[in-house]
């Protein structure tokens, strides 16, 4: 089968491997209908994330149709079209029935402090992704999700990942009727949560990046307030400006590892990686939340050490939550959302690509080019 | 879609949607919302019935007991980074000696990937891996700035090392004792 296949920091090729087996009871074989590419694969892309093996296949947002199943598969059956949520979970440990299926205790042997994702290195579990024409689904009877009739797959697959992570972004900030909310970044995961702070009350939406082009599309999907950090100044004060001198009342990272803005972060993070990726934009949300604010932490970081100021953290009253999104928890909830018109995953999509140009696809994803917003990736067997 | 820089102030409460998942309750939010200890969980140490065969190398980090119910294994360790991966995991996660070796052997991984291709007779396609394409599409001349650079920096070493080696060869000591 075609697949996605990483080769190095910023070298990735599409490649002929062996096809998915069924390797435990509950797992099943997906063919892929669509991918993506998320602003997280930029990580593994660039070489930051420890234990990303060459020959390794990414992509943890894919949809797909089951095509076979192991024995004791009974929630899917072959020839069930699913949403494959991005974390693997077995549905019966501890933390798995607390709620946090991202962060199964049961599907990934090389790291306690991280569950398994699909296609996200050893580090989460060491399982090949969906940028692929196949992929295997472990826990088959607890992740995918049966698409509903007439839902497009094109907005099916933003459920694995974008919607729940924008939403959960939203929901961890605990915004309250008429809230401040800002969010750093206005990639698909930022604009997202933008979108879903309204859902939650919020009475002013804000949100700070540098590229205009995706400050005009948040303005427009999110119905939000856009600034571009590089003609505000410094951005907390900008913030304070704003907010009666006060700052936000939820703080919303949604960059993580990749952050611009900050040369000290930029070249300590993500040049010499002394630290786990350039922590600006955590940063500025620590220093641009209002005393006793909340910050919400969906961006991602690796897992050594970042310079933040932990200092204001404490003497601000902050509380600072962060999680894997819990996708199949939210998933009945989004589904709803999209259903009825609230919320429009497929509106962010702005480049549609076959799989064998996956090279381009993050090469233009990752140097922002051609207005890129979010990219899908079409296997071979389906037609752009 | 509009393109222009102005913020225009908005009625929240015209959006689609607008409040339907507000929370008073929310506030702390999820997980705390669910959470339990293991002594409130009648099951705490709960495993699935079946377990994944263990048919090749599984590292497993030493701050678990055992092997996950499933495992990843497309890419078990080998050769000198599968070393280093191994050493790696002899250490927690909350040390350095895990994390940092684990970065030194992605390096060596790329390294033996190219010898690997090499190998097998495949010239790997630099170029198209890079999606060099696509800056030469949307960045053209930021590809050229780059690679005219790279070109000079790299003629620049060579004549240096060049005209060294030279002077290395020729070099007679002005005094002798």
């Amino acid at each position: 089968m075609l697949a996605m296949e990483y080769r190095g920091p910023r070298r990735v090729r599409a490649v002929q491997k062996p096809m998915p087996e069924i390797k435990h009871p509950q797992d099943a074989i997906v063919k892929v209908l669509r991918a993506c590419i998320c602003g997280s694969d930029l990580h593994l892309y660039n070489g930051n994330v420890p234990d990303t093996r060459v020959g390794s296949t990414f992509g943890h947002e894919f949809v797909g149709e089951v095509v076979e199943i192991g024995n004791d598969v009974t929630k899917v059956k072959v020839g069930d079209r699913v949403i494959v949520p991005f974390n693997i979970a077995c549905g019966e440990c501890h933390f798995c029935r607390q709620g946090m299926f991202g962060n199964c205790h049961e599907s990934n042997t090389e790291a306690t402090a991280v569950g398994a994702i699909f296609g996200y290195s050893h580090t989460a579990g060491g399982f090949d992704g969906g940028q692929a024409e196949y992929a295997r689904v472990p826990y088959a009877n607890v992740g995918p999700t049966i698409i509903p009739e007439g839902m497009d797959l094109d907005d099916a697959v933003l459920l694995t990942d974008v919607v729940p992570t924008g939403y959960q972004a939203a929901e961890m900030a605990g915004i309250q009727k008429d809230d401040t909310v800002v969010v750093f970044g206005a990639g698909p995961i930022g604009i997202m949560a933008a979108r879903c702070a309204w859902l939650f009350g919020a009475g002013r939406v804000i949100i700070i990046d540098q590229e205009d082009y995706r400050l005009e599309f948040a303005r427009n999907y999110s119905y939000c307030e856009a600034y571009n950090f590089r003609e505000i100044g410094d951005p907390v004060l900008f913030i304070k400006k704003i907010t009666d001198w006060l700052g936000a009342d939820c703080v919303i990272d949604a960059v993580g590892a990749e952050a611009q803005g900050n040369a000290l972060q930029t070249i300590t993070g993500r040049k010499l990686l002394l630290q786990a990726g350039s922590a600006t934009a955590l940063h500025w949300a620590i220093n641009a939340a209002k005393k006793g604010g909340v910050i919400s932490v969906v961006g991602v970081y690796g897992p050594t050490d970042n310079l933040v100021p932990v200092g204001n953290l404490m003497n601000k009253g902050l509380t600072m939550r962060g999680n894997q999104t819990s996708v199949k928890r939210l998933l009945p909830r989004l589904i709803e959302h999209v259903q009825n018109g609230t919320l429009n995953p497929k509106g962010l999509i702005t480049h549609r690509l076959p799989l064998e140009e996956v090279a381009d696809g993050y090469r233009m994803f990752s140097g922002k080019m051609d207005n890129c917003i979010k990219t899908v990736l079409l296997p071979p067997t389906v037609s752009l | 879609m509009e393109n222009s820089k102005v913020n225009t102030p908005i009625d929240p409460r015209q959006i689609k949607g607008w409040g339907v998942d507000a929370d008073p309750e929310n506030d702390p939010t999820y997980p705390m919302r669910n959470r339990m200890n293991a002594t409130q969980d009648p099951i705490p140490k709960n495993r699935p019935d079946n377990l994944q065969p263990v048919d090749t190398e599984v590292l497993r980090s030493v701050e678990r007991p055992n092997i996950s119910a499933v495992y990843g294994t497309p890419e078990p360790p080998k050769g000198l980074s599968g070393m280093i991966r191994r050493f790696a995991f002899r250490y927690t996660e909350n040390e350095y000696l895990h994390w940092l070796p684990l970065i030194l052997a992605d390096r060596v991984n790329m390294v033996e990937g190219l010898v690997e291709d090499l190998a097998k007779g495949k010239v790997p396609n630099i170029w198209a891996e890079k999606g060099y394409d696509m800056d030469w599409k949307y960045k053209r001349g930021s590809l050229i700035l780059k690679l005219s650079v790279l070109t000079a920096i790299t003629a620049g070493a060579t004549i240096w090392l060049s005209s060294g080696s030279k002077k290395s060869k020729t070099y007679k000591p002005k005094y002798k004792n």
